[in-house]
Order: structure tokens, then sequence, then C-alpha cells
């Protein structure tokens, strides 16, 4: 549940989901992340340090350098969340689906007693 | 199984959702359905709860206050106030979960019920929340449902702890 709630939080954020779309495509360095954005270098490392918590971004070791590697399979879990909810509405209303026929057979029964 | 499917539209870092769906029946009746106090505790509210309406004033700034309950007797309050109902076409109205920690968490919730051809009706539930996370946490949790399995969980863990 934690761990759920946290991506949502990770994607909330507009420079965090600007990271993840940087390097879905390649693993680039805090630097070259940095490059990117008007802000400051601590506070990318901050956001990074976000997405790797919730496991958005995977840090691997290369020589001396750190580099950030996406992790998107996280992301499903955020499709999943919103199929859930979707199912929680479509059984409601099925369950008006039921009303609602109900509804149109009373009608049609006062119509004919006209 | 019924042909019509329901469609959730949350976009990432927004702080609205919609619930879009199309129903077989004309717009007065589906209107009713969301509106009549007798007929929505028959379809709102998830399977495995039951709904009670504890107050629903009609019209124009009318309170409304719903109750679900669980099986084991967990109950959790909804309210808010009636901003418009337009019948058969308009609703909108606040919404709050009881359940939150802390108050002020409200949304603000339209639905539109449009006339379609050969007696149908879609519906659109606009919902926007005060911040991207209300909604992502109103989402994520399945509404009540995940506040219900949180509680089973935590009585399970604990119960664990006891035995």
């Amino acid at each position: 549940m934690q761990i759920r709630r946290d991506v949502f939080q990770a994607i909330a954020d507009p420079t965090r989901r600007e990271i993840i779309n940087l390097i879905a495509y390649q693993s680039l360095n805090l630097n070259a992340i940095a490059e990117n954005f008007d802000v400051s270098r601590p506070a990318i490392s901050q956001h990074i340090k976000v997405l790797t918590e919730c496991g958005l971004i995977i840090i691997r070791k290369q020589g001396r350098e750190r580099y950030c590697e996406a992790s998107l399979q996280q992301l499903n879990e955020v499709s999943d969340w919103i199929e859930r909810y979707r199912r929680l509405w479509d059984e409601q209303f099925e369950a008006l689906d039921d009303v609602l026929e109900e509804l149109k057979t009373k009608e049609r029964k006062k119509k004919k007693r006209k | 199984m019924s042909k019509n499917k329901t469609t959730i539209v949350a976009e990432p870092g927004k702080q609205e959702a919609y619930i879009i769906r199309e129903f077989e029946a004309p717009r007065e009746l589906v209107y009713k359905a969301f509106t009549d106090p007798k007929l929505l505790p028959r379809w709102l509210g998830p399977c495995d709860m039951t709904t009670k309406i504890d107050v629903l004033e009609p019209g124009d700034g009318g309170r409304w206050r719903f109750i679900h309950t669980t099986k084991d007797g967990h109950e959790f309050g909804f309210h808010g106030v009636c901003h418009e109902a337009t019948a058969p076409e308009r609703l909108i109205r606040t919404f709050e979960f009881e359940g939150l920690p802390e108050r002020g968490h409200v949304v603000l919730e339209t639905a539109i019920f449009e006339a379609l051809p050969g007696d149908r009706t879609k519906v659109t539930i606009q919902s926007v929340f005060r911040s991207v996370q209300d909604r992502d946490g109103m989402i994520m949790s399945g509404m009540e449902k995940g506040v219900v399995e949180s509680h089973e969980k935590l009585d399970e863990l604990l119960g664990n702890e006891l035995n």
C-alpha cells in the first residue's frame, strides 16, 4: 500500500515526470539529468531520491559514475489502481442497470393502464 | 455483464477524474435513479456493503449524507451539499469522505445526463479534487473499499499478534 502511494506521489510532480521521460530510453548520470532543468542540482538529486525510493529509478554504478535507469514496471501499478476503481463503479452501474430495467417496466405498465 | 462499459479518465498530474457510462434507459429515469432516496441504496456503494441514506434533501442547497456499512459492521460516512439539481440534465454537489484523518478534502462533483438516440443516456461524472494527491488517494484506495481492506488487514495483523 505504502509503495503504491509513493508511486502516485512520485508521478504527481511534473519535474519528476520529466525526469522519468528523460531517462526512459537512455540511462543518464545525475549531472546530465540536472542540465535539462533550471532547478538546482540538490533539488534534482532530491527528486531522484524520491523516484529511487519508490522503485521508478534504479541507480547503477559504472566506474566512478552513477547512472540513473528507469524501471517502469512500477507504473503499471498505477493503471491497476485505476482499473480497480473502474471495476468498483462498473459493479455499481450494473446494479443500476437492473434498477433502470425495473423502472422501464413500471413505466410501460403505467402507459398501458392509461 | 452489461455491454455498456465504464470508462475512467484520470490523467497523471491532474486534479480531476471522469467516470463515463451509458445506460439503456431514458435520462429522466437515470436522473431519477441518481436522486430518489428509495432507489439510490439499491445500486450505490460496493456490492459487499449496504448503503443507507441518512439525509437527502431534494433540490438546490439540499444537504446529503450516505453511510456504507460493511458485513462486519464498519461504517463509512459521506456527506456534502447539492449545489444544483436540474432535472433531468445536471447534478452538481460537494462530496467529502468522513473517514479521512482530517476535514477539508472536499470534491466538487458534476454529473451530466445526456440523452442519446434510442432512449439511451450517457452519464459523465466529473470530480474535481483540491489537489492531485487527493485525487490519486481516492482512486488508489478504490475509495472506501481500500479503507475496508486496510482495516481488515489491520484486524488480521492484530489477530495474529494476539494469537
